[in-house]
């Protein structure tokens, strides 16, 4: 009874902490500018089934891609043993989907299978990060934290499955001694294995170690539910409604930017009919400066990404030594988000402080895009890096009016005849005169 | 396009030329394989001329969305103000945003890349080559990003290539996983930011990794970044860059 109780409050408090997490990420998330991503909703799920749900991105890297599908697999089905542990930790029952019969035998195993693969996968995660050290996972951005967050991950994934093969291990044993309430229930094709290495221990340490490992995992899973907010690891939720939320349109279009349209309307033809301006609308920035200009998908964005770098190893710019990389464009976003969150849950709603995005952007990263889209291809979550990129150099030159020389030149030269180069936009037929 | 208009007839297609196909003299030369090819294969077609102006592309990319709009709406009165419905240009830039942004400004026309209208012309028999004189030479395609990954255009371009009876060989870095050359998002028009290589020359040496006898590309810009590439390395005497409009035109020698 003592166990049950502890239990519910332990439950009770993981679940009332998580809530308090994803609330907080969803207003930070909610601080953007409003997008309308609601369209096509067939289109939506189809691209979120493809790409989050069914790995599409993530295998064209095939040992990743494999490698994160086993995992992927085997947290999605693990889970289900999860709701066991929470009943039987509620009613004090043991292995409460026991009286499924066979099919819980076949349940049992297959947990038992992925939770293996599970293992290799995360393995020859650790192993590529820490012994091949890829150098995508330790290129500049990939400072202490990030890949201290990316190993707390995986060990703790290791000791999860570790402990759940553990728990069958030893339970395996206790029930083929018929001790005390350890029926038999499950198939054990894994841990069986190496069930021998505690054959020779006393059914009362078998029960301590079974015990032992049934805690640890579930608050194991507890913690790992309320760290994975703070960390990269998000990704794992806002996979599914980042890439349902994805942008469906070819990727070369860019966003129109109504604001200016009224504008250079007016210019134009002074007595154009424009649509009025709501009076009380606060006078929106051209471009981005800080997070509150990007709009809440490119905020969500920044939550979705796990750092996994695919987007920086394909950049042209950053693969020829340049300063930019991608994937430091949706980390500085987290971070200013963060930053930018934890001021308001300090100094209230209205707060703001005298930084932006640009303390965290540098301009000469922002002028090393050449816009390929490399990025937004090689995102296995449909972030879009590059949409950030050209909202700051909005903002840098329409609002700061600061652009590279030679770029302040080529608009001039568009301006004033008509083409990026010096020349009289009369000869703009005399191709047709040579040869 | 004027005369069309003074005559009261329309054009089957308008040819939107560009500024690199206007004005610089390597990029001339795709454009007059593009007016060649056009008039063999009887397609009635028309240009601006003068009345031409840049699309605006280089200036969206980096940001000066007033300029971008300022150049789209003069050109889309232009446009409309002579009923083009159907519109070819060999650059990828004018061809991203003829195609995905004007029509939000008001610009609506059927938009294709000279690749798709050479595809449609060879699978219509109004234009033939046997092989010609790049009959089983080596030539890799370059994908240019704002055709490639920009529009998913991967395979006109290559089945355009495929009828020059050649041997194509794929980088390993191609069609949507494909490198880009370096122009894209302005850059053709600054130097680049401080780094270890240049663009163009990291892909020039993939390229030239394959032995090429040809780098075929399919945009101005392109043709720029990778002609000075192939210079880099001092193998202009060997491997050409040719656009494949140009490669059609020799091969059907026009």
């Amino acid at each position: 009874m003592f166990a049950q109780i502890i239990f519910v409050v332990l439950l009770i408090a993981a679940v009332y902490l998580f809530s308090k997490n994803l609330s907080r990420i969803i207003r930070n998330i909610r601080l953007g500018r409003e997008i309308d991503r609601t369209d096509r909703s067939s289109d939506r799920w189809m691209t979120m089934l493809r790409v989050a749900f069914g790995q599409s991105k993530m295998v064209v890297r095939p040992v990743a891609g494999i490698m994160h599908i086993f995992v992927y697999v085997g947290f999605i089905i693990i889970n289900f043993e999860v709701l066991e542990i929470i009943i039987d930790g509620i009613f004090g029952t043991h292995r409460f989907f026991s009286s499924l019969g066979s099919f819980y035998n076949f349940l049992i195993a297959s947990f038992e299978i992925l939770a293996l693969l599970v293992l290799v996968g995360v393995i020859v995660f650790l192993i590529r990060r820490n012994i091949l050290k890829l150098k995508r996972f330790w290129s500049k951005e990939m400072t202490a934290w990030p890949r201290t967050d990316a190993n707390i991950i995986l060990i703790t994934e290791v000791l999860l499955m570790t402990a759940f093969l553990t728990m069958n291990a030893t339970d395996g044993i206790l029930q083929s001694r018929a001790f005390d309430h350890y029926i038999q229930a499950g198939s054990f094709p894994v841990s069986s294995l190496f069930a021998g290495i505690f054959s020779g221990l006393s059914s009362e340490s078998l029960v301590m170690i079974e015990r032992f490992c049934w805690w640890f995992h579930i608050i194991g899973i507890f913690a790992f539910l309320n760290y994975i907010p703070y960390s990269k690891h998000f990704h794992i939720l806002l996979a599914f409604p980042n890439t349902y939320y994805s942008n469906l349109n070819a990727k070369g279009r860019f966003t129109n930017m109504e604001s200016v349209t009224r504008e250079v309307k007016l210019m134009l033809d002074p007595t154009a009919p424009v649509p009025p301006v709501d009076p009380n609308a606060a006078p929106q920035r051209f471009g981005a400066k800080d997070v509150y200009d990007l709009t809440w998908k490119q905020l969500m964005d920044a939550y979705s990404c796990t750092e996994c770098g695919r987007c920086t190893s394909s950049c042209p710019a950053n693969q020829t030594g340049k300063v930019l990389s991608p994937r430091k464009i949706m980390m500085d976003t987290r971070d200013r988000l963060e930053e930018v969150g934890r001021n308001i849950d300090k100094q209230g709603k209205d707060f703001r402080d005298d930084k932006s995005l640009l303390n965290y952007i540098s301009e000469e990263e922002l002028w090393a895009c050449t816009s390929c889209n490399a990025c937004t291809e090689a995102c296995p979550v449909n972030i879009d890096p590059l949409s950030i990129i050209v909202e700051m150099r909005r903002y840098l030159v329409m609002e700061e009016s600061k652009v590279p020389a030679e770029l302040a030149g080529m608009f001039n030269k568009v301006e004033n005849n008509g083409a990026p180069w010096q020349f009289a936009q009369a000869d703009r037929f005399n191709w047709a005169n040579a040869d | 396009m004027a005369e069309f208009a003074a005559r009261g007839e329309a054009p089957e297609v308008l040819f939107w030329v560009g500024c690199a196909g206007s004005f610089d003299e390597r990029a001339q030369k795709i454009t007059r394989a593009v007016a060649k090819i056009l008039h063999h294969a009887g397609v009635a077609f028309a240009v601006l001329g003068s009345e031409e102006s840049c699309t605006g592309d280089p200036a969206k990319r980096a940001g000066n969305e007033f300029l971008f709009q300022m150049q789209a709406m003069m050109n889309i009165q232009l446009l409309n103000g002579y009923g083009i419905r159907k519109i070819v240009t060999a650059c990828p830039h004018c061809f991203n945003t003829l195609k995905n942004e004007y029509p939000e400004l008001g610009g609506n026309y059927e938009v294709v890349h000279h690749s798709e209208l050479l595809q449609k012309l060879f699978s219509e028999g109004k234009i033939k080559v046997q092989g010609g004189s790049f009959q089983g030479k080596k030539i890799t395609f370059h994908d240019p990003c704002y055709l490639g990954r920009g529009n998913d255009v991967y395979e006109a371009p290559r089945n355009v290539l495929e009828k020059l009876d050649v041997e194509l060989s794929e980088m390993k870095r191609s069609r949507a996983k494909g490198f880009c050359c370096g122009a894209g998002g302005a850059q053709m028009f600054k130097e680049p930011e401080k780094g270890q290589k240049d663009v163009n020359v990291e892909r020039t040496e993939e390229a030239l990794a394959l032995n090429p006898d040809i780098i075929a590309v399919g945009c101005p810009f392109c043709m720029t970044m990778m002609t000075d590439g192939v210079k880099n390395f001092n193998k202009e005497d060997k491997v050409k860059v040719l656009d494949i409009a140009e490669l059609i035109a020799g091969a059907a020698e026009l």
